[in-house]
């Protein structure tokens, strides 16, 4: 991939439940190795954008391009083979998986084993694997089951699951909810690093704003399905409409 | 008309509290029992038959009501799968207190006074009879109609079928709503078995004929749907009379390939409504870790399996081949419901169309049977890739009824094709060459064959596909957020598990010597399902740990009493409701603490 286009490239998206336009002609671009933020109030239509880009919802109208070809429709598996990665908003791990088979899992999907019905998964993808739950801090906990990890954690090991494709993009659905304040500014720091290291580029979503103005390059703030503005941590944040519809009394 | 009342029932009260009541047949039987002897002892003269009518009727939804508030008030919250098999319990129990009641002989109860004679309709002798049955049916429909439209309770429960939390969080009393309607269910299934005294011959398996037909009209209907039971009652009994017509020889699959053909193209049934999406197949049994077996107590239980059986009279080596059979069959069952969490109600396909696929070779094309052996995994597995093809694609609840349909086609196929598969005479003479004929060579031809299944299980268990199928049945939307395939997997775990299912119903003919319809029938799927269960869900050895188990009870239960069903329904409704987990969990919680 060596066009110098944007990454993705989302025009005119919309989506409708019922009477409710929960995406209502979303449009922008993602350049490679940009840490982009997606903000906006409880119910702007993030989650439903998020699963639109990731092929779990499809969208009424519009269109999403990855390096300019057309990927709207696609099933969930598929997109992921492009090398676009998600974690959700609900953590979803696999809860009688140890950490470490939850990311060879991942890992077995990725190199196209995991239809392989004789070799012990035991022995396959072990070094790989390990390397991640080490890059976000999980080493430790390699060999305990999902389901008793500690909140934390588990969004940790969803990291390391989305990283498990070598992706170039990665969405975040809200990664650091429902953490405590102290851990959710390490955590993405350590998103941001790795994101760093691998070149990756990442759009996430967030209500935390310290993270996101600490964190992001760039903002884009929803507000009842329309982006109402695109800019930089400074431009958003002195942003007349911005300020009336979501920050209202954080200055 | 008839069925039309028995599937209305069932399918209000899955519409309201989810759960498929298998014993709903038992109820309509139980029911005409017990009119047919009010009928025959109360001595009211010519009302007696009306007044027993009645009295049968409310005494079974009495009945129902208790069973709602002592067992089922306990499970709703518990994976579909514990709920079906609850209300398994019941049909066996009920069956055997049948039995002991009224006896096995069939009895024929006394006509309706009054409507006891016939009228000629278009040319044709109609019982009166059955004419009122008629004109009785729109007068039910009209009640029903009346009771959810016009009356408070009838809203509630149409809100309930619509949205139960919402329901809830309204602050009705769910508890008692639900027992509302299954007493009403239970009432409709009790008029409808006391109505069918003067129609028929009464039968101990008249809970079973009516059950599978039942079924086939509330999932083409729409389970839920009152409605939609009335305008299936209605489609399938033309398509009954005009196949019998037409295909005389095919009348039975003709229903269940109406059934399969809805559930594939319109799984919510003809009036129903499409339940939430995004579920898969799997997600029926609750998550749970597996326990360890030491390799240790693996190779000690091997070398017994070696040494020992020389030393036993001929009958236990019987038993033995049997139960390796059986844990065969398991553990392929295990593979689909604890690995994958697709619980199938129709696996007997597998084990049958194996049993049929070595035998019919021998019967007709004179195969060696080692050849005829080897064919018994491949033929299932070819019929687990086609059925598995259209299963894969439904929910959890939608999955069993389907795979239970195909069980039942290939069952109605097997019985009526009676030039090939000699029909419910079976297939005798299906025997090991004399080379190995003896008791003992063959269970070692069948250990070294069921060893190596269970192995293959085991090691696929442990593979990346097991590891996969386990990760997706803990989260679908996760696993296909990493790249997997969720139907392209499932469906080959479900041709797997067909293939091995196979493999132990041709053991089991060499076994016997013979096949017959039965070993397709419903109780086949059910087997398998409670020794997973009573073994433990959770761990593949806990399927022929619960394999042995079972036909060791079987065995020593049938040798003093005949009551066989009704032992087994109360350790089914143990096992639901005491250790869900099964033999190895109660062990490995003993052993973690």
């Amino acid at each position: 991939m060596t066009d110098d286009g944007p990454v993705l490239d989302v025009r005119d998206i919309r989506r409708a439940f019922g009477g409710v336009r929960a995406v209502d002609g979303v449009s922008f671009a993602l350049a490679r190795g940009e840490l982009r933020a997606l903000i906006g109030p409880n119910g702007a239509g993030k989650s439903t954008f998020f699963n639109i880009l990731t092929g779990q919802l499809r969208a009424d109208a519009g269109e999403v391009r990855w390096h300019g070809r057309p990927i709207g429709g696609l099933p969930p598996p598929a997109i992921w083979r492009l090398g676009i990665s998600r974690t959700f908003q609900i953590t979803a791990t696999f809860a009688t998986l140890t950490a470490l088979e939850n990311v060879q899992v991942a890992r077995l999907s990725h190199t196209r084993e995991s239809r392989a019905l004789l070799t012990p998964a035991a022995r396959r993808e072990v070094a790989p694997s390990r390397a991640l739950l080490e890059q976000v801090g999980l080493a430790e906990q390699a060999s305990r089951t999902a389901g008793v990890l500690a909140y934390g954690d588990l969004k940790k090991l969803e990291l390391a699951i989305a990283l498990a494709n070598d992706p170039a993009l990665l969405l975040l659905d809200e990664p650091t909810a429902g953490m405590a304040p102290g851990e959710r500014g390490a955590l993405m720091a350590l998103t941001a690093r790795i994101a760093r290291e691998r070149g990756l580029t990442v759009l996430f979503t967030e209500h935390d704003m310290d993270v996101v103005f600490a964190i992001a390059e760039r903002i884009m703030v929803l507000h009842q399905g329309r982006l109402i503005a695109d800019g930089t941590p400074a431009d958003v944040r002195a942003d007349p409409q911005v300020q009336a519809v979501y920050l209202g009394e954080e200055p | 008309m008839v069925l039309f009342l028995i599937a209305s029932g069932l399918s209000l009260i899955f519409g309201v509290t989810r759960v498929v009541n298998f014993a709903h047949g038992s109820f309509y039987m139980l029911a005409a029992y017990v009119a047919y002897t009010l009928a025959t002892t109360l001595p009211l003269g010519a009302a007696a038959f009306y007044v027993a009518v009645l009295l049968a009727a409310f005494t079974v939804a009495a009945l129902g009501t208790a069973v709602e508030m002592l067992l089922l008030r306990r499970v709703y919250r518990a994976p579909e799968l514990y709920q079906l098999l609850l209300t398994f319990a019941l049909v066996l129990v009920v069956s055997d207190v049948v039995k002991l009641v009224w006896s096995s002989e069939n009895k024929t109860g006394p006509s309706a006074p009054g409507l006891a004679g016939a009228v000629r309709v278009a040319g044709q002798l109609v019982p009166t009879y059955d004419l009122a049955l008629i004109a009785l049916g729109p007068c039910v429909a009209a009640a029903l109609w009346w009771l959810f439209y016009r009356t408070r309770w009838g809203v509630l429960i149409r809100a309930a079928t619509l949205d139960r939390e919402m329901v809830a969080l309204l602050g009705v009393d769910q508890a008692r709503l639900f027992t509302g309607v299954f007493a009403l269910g239970s009432l409709l299934a009790g008029l409808a078995g006391a109505l069918q005294v003067p129609r028929q011959a009464l039968t101990t398996v008249m809970d079973a004929a009516i059950i599978t037909e039942a079924f086939v009209v509330v999932v083409v209907g729409g389970m839920g749907s009152v409605p939609g039971a009335l305008l299936a009652a209605v489609v399938i009994g033309v398509i009954d009379a005009f196949g019998v017509l037409v295909l005389p020889r095919a009348s039975l699959v003709l229903t269940f390939v109406v059934m399969a053909v809805v559930l594939v193209v319109r799984p919510w049934g003809l009036l129903g409504r499409p339940e939430g999406q995004g579920r898969s197949a799997g997600g029926a049994v609750a998550a749970g870790l597996g326990v360890a077996v030491p390799r240790a107590v693996v190779a000690a239980l091997v070398a017994a399996l070696i040494a020992i059986p020389p030393l036993l009279p001929t009958f236990y080596v019987w038993v033995l081949v049997e139960i390796l059979a059986f844990a065969l069959f398991a553990a392929s069952l295990h593979l689909l419901m604890g690995t994958g969490g697709m619980v199938s109600f129709g696996h007997a396909a597998a084990f049958g169309l194996g049993a049929y696929g070595a035998a019919l070779l021998v019967r007709w094309a004179k195969a060696p049977m080692l050849l005829a052996y080897a064919a018994a995994p491949l033929t299932a597995a070819l019929a687990a890739i086609i059925i598995g093809f259209f299963c894969v694609r439904l929910s959890s609840i939608y999955f069993a009824m389907l795979t239970l349909a195909f069980a039942q086609i290939a069952y109605a196929i097997v019985h009526q094709w009676y030039d090939v598969t000699g029909g419910d005479n079976g297939l005798l003479g299906i025997w090991p060459p004399r080379w190995l004929a003896t008791p003992l060579r063959y269970y070692y031809l069948a250990l070294v064959a069921c060893g190596a299944g269970i192995g293959a299980l085991a090691a696929i268990g442990k593979a990346p596909f097991g590891l996969t199928l386990r990760a997706a049945r803990d989260h679908a939307r996760r696993a296909e957020a990493v790249g997997i395939e969720m139907r392209a997997h499932q469906w080959l775990a479900f041709v797997v598990a067909g293939f091995f299912g196979g493999l132990a119903g041709g053991t089991f003919v060499f076994l016997k010597g013979s096949v017959f319809p039965e070993s397709l029938a419903v109780p086949v799927s059910v087997e398998p399902l409670v020794m997973v269960l009573l073994g433990g869900v959770h761990s593949l050895a806990g399927a022929p740990l619960g394999a042995a188990v079972y036909k060791v009870l079987d065995t020593v239960v049938t040798r003093y009493t005949e009551y066989w069903q009704l032992v087994l329904g109360t350790i089914l409704v143990l096992l639901v409701l005491v250790f869900p987990r099964g033999i190895l969990g109660v062990l490995g919680a003993r052993a973690r603490d």
